[in-house]
């Protein structure tokens, strides 16, 4: 049986890792390599690492940067940012990187997910949607860091993703983004029901009961969080232990058979 | 103890370079066949598809100087996922492709093994131990390893099966003959687990 991931989101800003809430206010709180060294460390399932200003700043995926990431992650690294063509993936997989995340350029060009998966296969694509919730309940994607309203509806084009060969959806609510107020359950669980491909859930985890509450009610298939793990004592293996508790398979933290 | 990664231009190799330097081993990339003759151990990665994996090995003169060291020289070989799928004698990716004989069997889609999960299989699952091998020494049984694939070994000798993972259907994740190993996983990332067993596979020692 699969088991359900816990996966720490590392976003990246000039050299910096930062944490914002709602997508602004960034704040720094270190560096990424250390971060994802300390990790690997820590044996959590997977990594992923996002360059939020490559699409603003219309730069091209900073791979050299990810070949050092990459250098120090034994577990499974995904990587998105600034990603507009064949080009820049092929590059990205090249440094190290398992999987890309592809947000923005999917909306202009939405072959790119169809070009990707056909030449690298699904299983490195992952679908990034950005969601922003509007006070009459409705939702709408944001593409550039959630600067700009795509009008889509995320279920619609978290349907259209999958049939193009996403392999994955990294599905993040903008309103619960750096608030540790709880995932948006309703929008995780429109989502889920309605692809066949694992959904991660991402934005407003500030406990273990609300990565418990998206899997068990929502359908989520992996948890995405940081603030959890940059601004509190919660950790990764915290979070798996509690979600076991409740009855959800986790992977369990590697011990050798000699240092027992 | 010098291991030898096997450069055949299907994917990236530095993540399973930089974890046998990990484990404190002197890792190569060899870009060329004549390297395997001067190291201790070979590994065989890859991903992508067996008939263009076995294609790349062919042009490159691999499969002859492979044949040399494994079965002359009696140098370990571990094949990671597509690297362990060529270690059969026959391939169905694609077109009916010839393996490298190394361990006799097949490699099946695995929808057609009996499989109705979501394909590819991909994520964090737990072996299931079948016989004893010094590949999973010091790792307990139902570890999780890191997988991702589409078809699967299926070794015509059950004594080769050292270890199967469960998704629809029962699958093979490792297989071993001798001093020729195998595994479906991705030990490079699967964490410490994965860092376990490719030390076993550098400590092992023919007796």
């Amino acid at each position: 049986m699969l088991k359900v991931r816990v996966i720490p989101t590392l976003l990246w800003k000039d050299f910096g890792l930062v944490k914002g809430v709602a997508f602004d206010s960034w704040r720094r709180v270190g560096s990424v390599l250390p971060a994802v060294k300390v990790y690997n460390s820590r044996d959590v399932d997977e990594l992923i690492v996002v360059d939020i200003t490559a699409s603003n700043e219309k730069n091209h995926p900073d791979h050299e940067s990810v070949a050092d990431f990459s250098e120090e992650c034994f577990v499974p690294l995904t990587v998105g940012g600034g990603i507009t063509s064949l080009e820049d993936v092929l590059h990205l997989l090249h440094s190290g990187a398992d999987k890309i995340s592809i947000n923005s350029a999917a909306f202009s060009d939405p072959q790119i997910i169809d070009a990707t998966a056909g030449r690298f296969g699904v299983q490195c694509v992952v679908a990034s949607i950005d969601v922003r919730r509007f006070d009459d309940g409705s939702y709408h994607c944001f593409s550039h860091s959630g600067t700009q309203d795509t009008g889509k509806d995320p279920v619609e084009w978290a349907k259209e993703l999958v049939s193009r060969g996403a392999g994955e959806i990294l599905l993040t609510s903008i309103n619960r983004d750096g608030t540790m107020q709880g995932y948006d359950l309703e929008l995780t669980e429109c989502v889920a029901k309605s692809v066949n491909v694992p959904v991660i859930a991402s934005g407003g985890a500030g406990n273990y009961q609300h990565m418990i509450d998206v899997v068990l009610q929502a359908g989520a298939s992996a948890v995405a969080a940081a603030s959890i793990f940059h601004f509190t004592e919660q950790t990764p293996a915290g979070a798996k232990q509690a979600m076991k508790s409740a009855g959800i398979p986790i992977r369990q933290n590697f011990l050798s058979l000699n240092n027992k | 103890m010098k291991v030898a990664i096997i450069n055949y231009s299907m994917g990236n190799l530095s993540s399973v370079r930089r974890s046998f330097e990990e484990i404190g081993a002197d890792a190569v990339i060899a870009n060329h066949p004549s390297a395997l003759y001067e190291v201790d151990r070979i590994v065989l990665p890859g991903v992508g598809a067996f008939a263009e994996g076995m294609a790349h090995l062919n042009q490159g003169g691999w499969v002859t100087a492979l044949h040399d060291v494994v079965n002359l020289q009696n140098k370990p070989l571990l094949g990671i996922c597509l690297g362990m799928q060529m270690l059969a004698s026959k391939g169905y990716e694609g077109t009916e492709t010839e393996g490298l004989g190394f361990i006799p069997g097949e490699v099946k889609r695995i929808d057609l093994l009996g499989c109705n999960e979501r394909i590819p299989h991909m994520g964090w699952n737990e072996v299931c131990y079948k016989s004893k091998s010094v590949m999973f020494d010091n790792i307990p049984e139902a570890s999780d390893f890191y997988f991702v694939h589409s078809y699967a070994f299926v070794p015509t000798n059950s004594d080769n099966l050292i270890a199967t993972v469960n998704y629809g259907c029962e699958l093979t994740a490792a297989i071993n003959s001798h001093h020729v190993f195998g595994c479906q996983f991705h030990p490079e990332k699967s964490s410490k687990a994965g860092r376990q067993l490719l030390k076993n596979f550098m400590s092992y020692s023919a007796c």
